[in-house]
C-alpha cells in the first residue's frame, strides 16, 4: 500500500482547515473506497485526515417535510431510518440494495456521493486511463466493457457511475451542502455529478478541502409510492449492470407525477428527463411506458461489449413503472 | 458404543478455526520474518528488455529484489505428474526468473524482501519493467487456425484420441442425430485462501509452511527445483482455506520463497494477491466442445462424436478430461473423442473442481435432454435407456454403481413426473418456472504409491493417528479422527489425528476427491494393526484375563478389549501397557492402492435436479431448487460429507451462471478480481436437498469410500441450463449463461 500519514479530527473548522492548508491530504470516513484506492494504487499518496468523530451524521426531518442526512450518517442508518422509509422507499432500497451490510454500516452518504468508479482499467494502476492519468487513453474502449456507460460517454472516458443511492438522489432532487473555508452552498445533484467530456478527472465540482455536510432530499409526497429495481447478475453484493429509481402518482389513468433516475448505464447517475417528458399526461400503460423508454435511450452509444444494457434498461424502465402503477391502483 | 463412523460429527479443527486461533501459511509468526511481493509480467508474450531496480532497492525496508540476472538457480523443474502419484508435481515445466522470455501475462519477473509487507509492495510497485512485446495467441478464437491434435493431455495419461468402433459411419446412419457446438469460459478456483509460503532455513535444512493440497507433492518438488536432499525439507500445513485444484499441483511460488529465504538469511513468507491468483496457480480453460449424439427411434444411443478445442501453455500439453466421464455414462457401440490443443501465451491451466467432468457432463447432459425433446421422450426415460451397465469404455464391471436408485428418489423428492413437461408452461408473477435434471458421474481413480499412517496409543489409553495429509477444509481431519476411532476401537474424545506435515507417514495430495478414500485407508489399517498387536499382546499375557483367548473372538470397544461372546471377559489397553511397563505402542499401517489396470469400472454416480425462475424481461435466472442423490460409497461423516456435497452443487450452480474469466484483447485477464469474478453470495443459494445412497464397494479401498469431494458439482450446470429451457424453451450451449443470453 502507499505510504500515508494519519491524523483524526473532531470540529468541522478544523477538519477544514487541516485539508484545506495540505493539497496532498484528504478526507477519510468509512475508508471503504478511500483504501481501496490507496491499495490499488489508483490515487497518490496522502495524508489521511479522519472525519469520523465530526458531528455530521444526523437525519433529521425539516419542518417543511425534507429530510437532510449528514455527511457522515451512515448508509445503513439512513436505509433504515423510519422517515426515509415511509417517505422515500426508492431511497432506503437503492441504499439496501448496496455493496453488504458489513460495508452499508462503514461507509457514508458523502463518500458513497464521491466513491470511484469500478472501471477495471481505472483500478489497475498501470493501464492508461484518462480518469486517473489524464492524457493517457481510454483503455477501457478497446477493452473488456461490459460493465461500462451507454450514455452520457465520451471518447475520452466511458466508466458507469457506480452509486445506487445517488441514483435515488437525482430522482429526488437532492441538495449536496457543502462547508469550506469561505462559508457553506448548497449544490443540486444533478449539477454535482459531471459528465467525463474531455476531463474525466473532473467528476464534481467540489474543490480541495471542500467538505459534504449534508444532504438534503426535499419533500416529495409522490416518492411514497416509489422504488429502486436493480438489474445484476447475481442477486446481491454487485454493483447494477441497469437500475432505475422510479416515482408515480397515477390518477384516472394518466401520469401525473413522476420521478426516474438510471443507474448502471450511464456515466454520471442519470436523470431520465426525456422519459417523464414523454411519460407526463399519457396513459399509464405499457406502450407509454415503452415509447418513453426508448425516447430516454435514443441517443444511447453501446461499446463492443454492452450493447445488450440499451434494451435491458428500457426493460428496467420499464417493469419499475408497471410496478408502481399497480402498487398505486392497489393502495 | 455405536461406530464413530459415519455421525455427523462437528469438525475437530472447527473452534480454532472460527475463533482465529488456527494459523494459516501466511499467518505463522516467526522471529525476523521478512515479507517477499511478486512483480509480474503485464504483456502476455515478448522479453523483458530492461528490468529497473534501483528505486525499489533504495525504498524504505528493502532488503533484496531479485530478478533473472541475480537469482540463484535452481535445480531442474520436475516433470508435470498429478500429485495424486505422491511424487513431485511441478503445475507447469515451467521456473520463471531464469531468462528474459516471457510466455504469458501475470509471469513473474521479479520478487521484492522487505521487512513488510507494506514496504514489500510499494517497492514492488517501482521495479519499473521495460518489454519488447510480441505478436501473443491468448484465446481459442485467436488461435482456431494453429490447432492440433494432442498425442496426450493430462500429463500425458490420457490419448489425444480415443476411439471405439466407427463412429462416423454410425452417425451416418443414426435415425436422429443432435449436434452443438458448446462453449465454456475459463473459470479461476478462487478458494478464499490465497496461496502462501513461509520459508525457514536452518543451515541448509528447510522449512516451509505451504497451502498445499500434498505437503509431499510440496516436498518433492521443491527439493528437485532447488536441488535439496528431500530428508532436508519439511513442510507443513496445519490449515488450508479452501483450494479446489488450485493447491492441487506446486507452483512456483514455495520455491521462490525458499530462495528469497535464502538470499536474505531470514524466514520469508510470499503470499500471493488476490490479483496474483489469477495468474500463479492454474486455471480452467477455456473451451469449445462439439458434441454429436446418434440414436435410433426408441432413443438408444448408436454414436457419440465429441471433439474439444481449448488453448493450453507454451510447455504443456494440458486440457481436462472433458470427454472422460461423458464418454461413460451411457451404454453406446461407437464412440469417437478427440482433443484438439492452441498453444497459447498463458500459464498451464490446471485442475479445478471436476476437471473435465463438469464441462463434458454439460455438453452430454444438455445435448441429451435436446435428444429427449426430439424424440418426445421423457428425459429421465431416456437416461434409463442408456444405462451403462458395464463401463462403456472397458467393458468392465463396475466396482459398484447406485445410479438406478439415484434417479429414482431424485425424481420422487423432485416429483418429477407431475411436472408439465411441455416448455414454457409455468408461471409466477414475472418468472417462468421449469425443471431440469441430469445424470453426474465421477472417477474413483487410486494414487499412484501406498499411503501410509502411524497409530500410537499411549499407556492411559489415550491415542493419536498420524499421516502427512493436508485438510483443505473438506473436513477430512474430522472424517479421519472416525476413522482412527473405530479401527483403534477407542472413544472419539480420546483420538487425535495428526496431519498436514511432511514428517508423518507419507500420503499422496488430497486430490481427485481421493483423499478420503486413501487417507482412510491408510488410517484404518494403521489403527486396526495396532488394535490387533495389543490382542495378540494381551491373549500371550499370562497376567490377562485373555490370556489364551483366540484373538478372532475378542473386540475392543471402548477402548477396552473382551471376549465376543462373554463381555465381562477383558481388560483396558490401559491396564495392558501400564501392567507391561509400555508407555505406549504403536503400528505402521500402509495401503497398497489397487492399480490403474483394476478390471473394475470405478465411478460415483449422482443424479440431480432442478427448478429455476427466469425473468425473460430482464434476463434474470434464479435457482429455486437443487436436489442432488449420490452414491459415493460408505459416508465417513455425514455432516462434511453433505457439505462436500452442497458446496460442489453449489459451484455447479455458479458455473452455470456466473463463473467465467474475461481474457481482455491485452492479453490479460480482465476480471481478476472477487468484485469481477462472480461467485454466488448467499442471496444466491438455493434450497439444497442432499440425501446418498447406500452402496457397498468392496473394490476401490478397506472403507469402500467413493468420494464426495467433486461429484456434487457434475450435472448441475445441465441441470439448470434443462431447467430453463423447460422454463423458456430455449437451450443455452455457452457458460456462463448471462443476462445478455436470457434477454
Ligand atoms: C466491495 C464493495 C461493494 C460495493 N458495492 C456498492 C454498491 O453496490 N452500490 C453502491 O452504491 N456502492 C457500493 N460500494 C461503494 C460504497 O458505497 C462506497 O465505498 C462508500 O459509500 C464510500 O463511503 P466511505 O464513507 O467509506 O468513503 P471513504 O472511502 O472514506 O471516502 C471516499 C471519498 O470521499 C471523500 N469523502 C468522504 N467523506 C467526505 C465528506 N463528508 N466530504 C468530502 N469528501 C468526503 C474521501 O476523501 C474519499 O475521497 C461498494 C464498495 C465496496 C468496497
Ligand atoms: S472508462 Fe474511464 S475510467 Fe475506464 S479506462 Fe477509460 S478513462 Fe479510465
Amino acid at each position: 500500500m502507499r505510504p500515508v500519514s494519519y491524523s483524526r479530527v473532531s470540529d468541522v473548522a478544523t477538519a477544514i482547515a487541516t485539508v484545506a492548508a495540505d493539497p496532498t491530504s484528504a478526507y477519510l470516513a468509512g475508508g471503504t473506497t478511500k483504501i481501496d484506492m490507496l491499495r490499488i494504487y489508483a490515487e497518490p499518496s496522502q495524508r489521511l485526515v479522519d472525519i469520523n468523530d465530526l458531528p455530521i451524521d444526523h437525519i433529521e426531518v425539516q419542518p417543511d417535510g425534507a429530510v437532510r442526512v449528514g455527511g457522515l450518517a451512515r448508509m445503513n442508518d439512513v436505509a433504515l431510518a423510519p422517515v426515509v422509509l415511509d417517505r422515500f422507499p426508492m431511497l432506503s432500497e437503492a441504499l439496501l440494495l448496496g455493496a453488504s451490510a458489513q460495508l452499508r454500516n462503514m461507509a457514508s452518504m458523502g463518500g458513497n456521493m464521491l466513491q470511484r468508479v469500478r472501471c477495471s482499467y481505472f483500478r489497475d494502476a498501470e493501464a492508461s486511463c484518462n480518469k486517473r492519468e489524464p492524457g493517457t487513453g481510454c483503455s477501457a474502449i478497446a477493452g473488456v466493457n461490459r460493465g461500462h456507460a451507454v450514455l452520457g460517454a465520451s471518447p475520452h472516458c466511458i466508466a458507469t457511475h457506480p452509486s445506487d443511492a445517488a441514483v435515488a438522489l437525482v430522482a429526488l432532487d437532492a441538495m449536496i451542502h457543502v462547508q469550506n473555508s469561505g462559508g457553506h452552498h448548497a449544490i443540486a445533484i444533478d449539477d454535482f455529478f459531471l459528465l467525463p467530456g474531455d476531463t474525466p478527472e473532473r467528476e464534481h465540482p467540489l474543490n480541495h478541502g471542500d467538505l459534504i455536510t449534508a444532504i438534503e432530499v426535499p419533500a416529495l409526497p409522490a416518492a411514497r409510492n416509489s422504488l429502486y429495481l436493480k438489474v445484476r447478475d447475481r442477486e446481491s453484493y454487485e454493483f447494477a449492470l441497469a437500475s432505475a429509481a422510479c416515482a408515480l402518482t397515477v390518477t384516472d389513468g394518466v401520469v401525473a407525477e413522476v420521478r426516474l433516475a438510471l443507474g448502471g448505464v450511464a456515466t454520471k447517475p442519470w436523470r431520465a428527463r426525456k422519459a417523464e417528458q414523454v411519460l407526463h399526461g399519457a396513459p399509464a400503460t405499457r406502450e407509454t411506458f415503452a415509447r418513453a423508454a426508448q425516447a430516454e435511450l435514443a441517443d444511447a452509444v453501446p461499446q463492443t461489449m454492452n450493447g445488450f444494457k440499451i434494451e435491458l434498461v428500457q426493460r428496467t424502465m420499464i417493469r419499475a413503472l408497471e410496478t408502481l402503477t399497480a402498487r398505486g391502483a392497489a393502495a | 458404543m455405536t461406530a464413530a463412523i459415519g455421525q455427523p460429527l462437528d469438525r475437530v479443527d472447527g473452534h480454532a478455526k472460527v475463533t482465529g486461533a488456527g494459523r494459516y501459511s501466511a499467518e505463522i509468526a516467526l522471529p525476523g520474518l521478512a515479507h517477499a511481493v511478486l512483480v509480474t509480467s503485464r504483456i502476455p508474450s515478448g522479453r523483458v528488455e530492461l528490468i529497473d531496480t534501483y528505486d525499489a532497492e533504495r525504498a524504505e525496508g528493502v532488503l533484496a529484489v531479485l530478478h533473472h540476472l541475480n537469482l540463484p538457480k535452481g535445480g531442474s523443474v520436475p516433470p508435470l505428474l498429478p500429485s495424486l502419484f505422491g511424487a513431485a508435481a511441478s503445475g507447469q515445466t515451467f521456473f520463471p526468473m531464469q531468462d528474459e522470455v516471457i510466455h504469458y501475462a501475470g509471469q513473474h519477473l521479479a520478487m521484492v524482501v522487505a521487512e513488510t509487507l507494506d514496504q514489500a509492495e510499494h517497492a514492488a510497485r517501482l521495479v519499473r519493467v521495460t518489454y519488447q512485446e510480441t505478436a501473443s495467441i491468448t484465446t481459442v478464437e485467436q488461435g482456431r487456425d494453429r490447432a492440433y491434435e494432442a498425442e496426450k493431455i493430462f500429463a500425458g495419461f490420457i490419448p489425444g484420441r480415443i476411439a471405439r468402433g466407427d463412429a462416423a459411419a454410425a452417425l451416418d446412419r443414426a435415425q436422429v442425430t443432435v449436434e452443438n457446438t458448446y462453449y465454456c469460459a475459463a473459470n479461476h478456483h478462487n478458494p478464499i485462501e490465497c496461496s502462501a509460503t513461509t520459508a525457514v532455513w536452518e543451515g541448509d535444512r528447510l522449512t516451509l509452511y505451504d497451502a498445499t493440497q500434498g505437503p509431499n507433492a510440496t516436498l518433492h518438488t521443491v527439493a528437485e527445483l532447488l536441488n535439496v536432499m528431500p530428508s532436508h525439507i519439511r513442510v507443513v500445513t496445519d490449515y488450508v482455506g479452501g483450494s479446489f485444484g488450485c493447491k492441487a499441483m506446486i507452483w512456483d511460488h514455495p520455491a521462490l520463497a525458499a530462495l528469497a529465504a535464502r538470499a536474505v538469511h531470514r524466514p520469508v513468507r510470499l503470499a500471493l494477491s488476490r490479483e496474483q491468483m489469477f495468474s500463479s496457480v492454474g486455471h480452467r480453460e477455456e473451451q469449445e466442445q462439439r458434441l454429436t449424439l446418434g440414436a435410433d427411434r426408441d432413443g438408444r444411443l448408436t454414436a457419440i462424436r465429441h471433439h474439444k478445442l481449448s488453448p493450453t501453455s507454451h510447455f504443456d500439453d494440458w486440457a481436462e478430461p472433458s470427454l472422460g466421464v461423458a464418454s461413460q455414462m451411457y451404454a453406446c457401440p461407437d464412440y469417437e473423442g478427440v482433443y484438439r490443443l492452441i498453444k497459447a501465451n498463458t500459464m498451464t491451466p490446471t485442475f479445478t473442481r471436476c476437471p473435465g467432468e463438469a464441462s463434458g457432463m454439460f455438453v452430454m447432459e444438455t445435448s441429451m435432454d435436446e435428444l429427449a425433446e426430439k424424440l418426445d421422450l421423457d428425459p429421465l426415460e431416456l437416461r434409463l435407456r442408456n444405462y451403462a451397465e458395464t463401463d462403456p469404455g472397458s467393458g468392465n464391471p463396475w466396482s459398484s454403481k447406485g445410479l438406478r436408485d439415484c434417479y429414482r428418489r431424485g425424481a420422487e423428492l423432485a416429483r418429477w413426473s407431475e411436472r408439465d413437461p411441455r416448455p414454457g408452461t409455468q408461471r409466477d408473477g414475472n418468472w417462468l418456472l421449469g425443471w431440469g435434471m441430469a445424470s453426474s458421474g465421477y472417477p474413483v481413480t487410486p494414487p499412484g504409491n501406498p499411503q501410509r499412517a502411524r497409530a500410537r496409543i499411549f499407556a492411559d489409553g489415550s491415542a493419536v493417528v498420524q499421516s502427512s495429509f493436508s485438510d483443505i477444509g473438506t473436513g477430512s481431519a474430522t472424517a479421519m479422527t472416525q476413522v482412527a476411532a473405530d479401527g483403534l476401537g477407542v472413544p472419539l474424545e480420546r483420538m487425535r489425528v495428526q496431519y498436514g506435515d511432511s514428517d508423518l507417514p507419507n500420503t499422496a495430495a488430497a486430490v481427485g476427491s481421493a483423499g478420503a478414500g486413501m487417507v482412510s485407508a491408510a488410517v484404518h489399517i494403521a489403527a486396526t494393526a495396532l488394535r490387533d498387536q495389543l490382542i495378540a499382546q494381551a491373549v500371550a499375557d499370562e497376567h490377562s484375563p485373555l490370556h489364551g483367548a483366540d484373538p478372532r473372538q475378542v473386540v475392543v470397544s471402548d477402548g477396552r478389549m473382551a471376549l465376543r461372546d462373554r463381555p465381562g471377559t477383558g481388560e483396558t489397553y490401559a491396564e495392558l501397557l501400564q501392567r507391561s511397563f509400555m508407555p505406549d505402542a504403536e503400528a505402521l499401517g500402509t495401503w497398497n492402492p489397487p492399480g490403474m489396470d483394476t478390471p473394475y469400472g470405478t465411478m460415483t454416480f449422482g443424479a440431480q435436479f432442478a427448478q429455476v425462475a427466469v425473468d425473460p424481461d430482464l434476463g434474470l435466472c434464479r435457482v429455486r431448487q437443487l436436489i442432488g442423490v449420490f452414491d459415493p460409497g460408505r459416508v465417513l461423516n455425514r455432516k462434511t460429507a453433505h457439505s462436500q456435497l452442497m458446496g460442489g452443487m453449489l459451484w455447479g450452480m455458479s458455473h452455470a451462471l456466473l463463473e467465467g474469466t474475461i481474457m481482455g484483447p491485452d492479453g490479460r485477464w480482465a476480471n481478476a478480481s472477487l468484485g469481477e469474478y462472480l461467485v454466488p453470495v448467499n442471496a444466491d443459494a438455493p434450497d439444497v436437498v442432499i440425501e446418498t445412497i447406500e452402496t457397498t464397494d468392496t473394490v476401490v479401498n478397506p472403507l469402500g469410500v467413493k468420494g464426495v469431494g467433486e461429484v456434487g458439482m457434475v450435472g448441475t450446470a445441465a441441470a439448470i441450463a434443462n431447467a430453463i429451457w423447460h422454463a423458456t424453451g430455449r437451450r443455452h450451449h455457452r457458460l456462463p449463461i448471462t443476462i445478455e443470453s436470457l434477454l
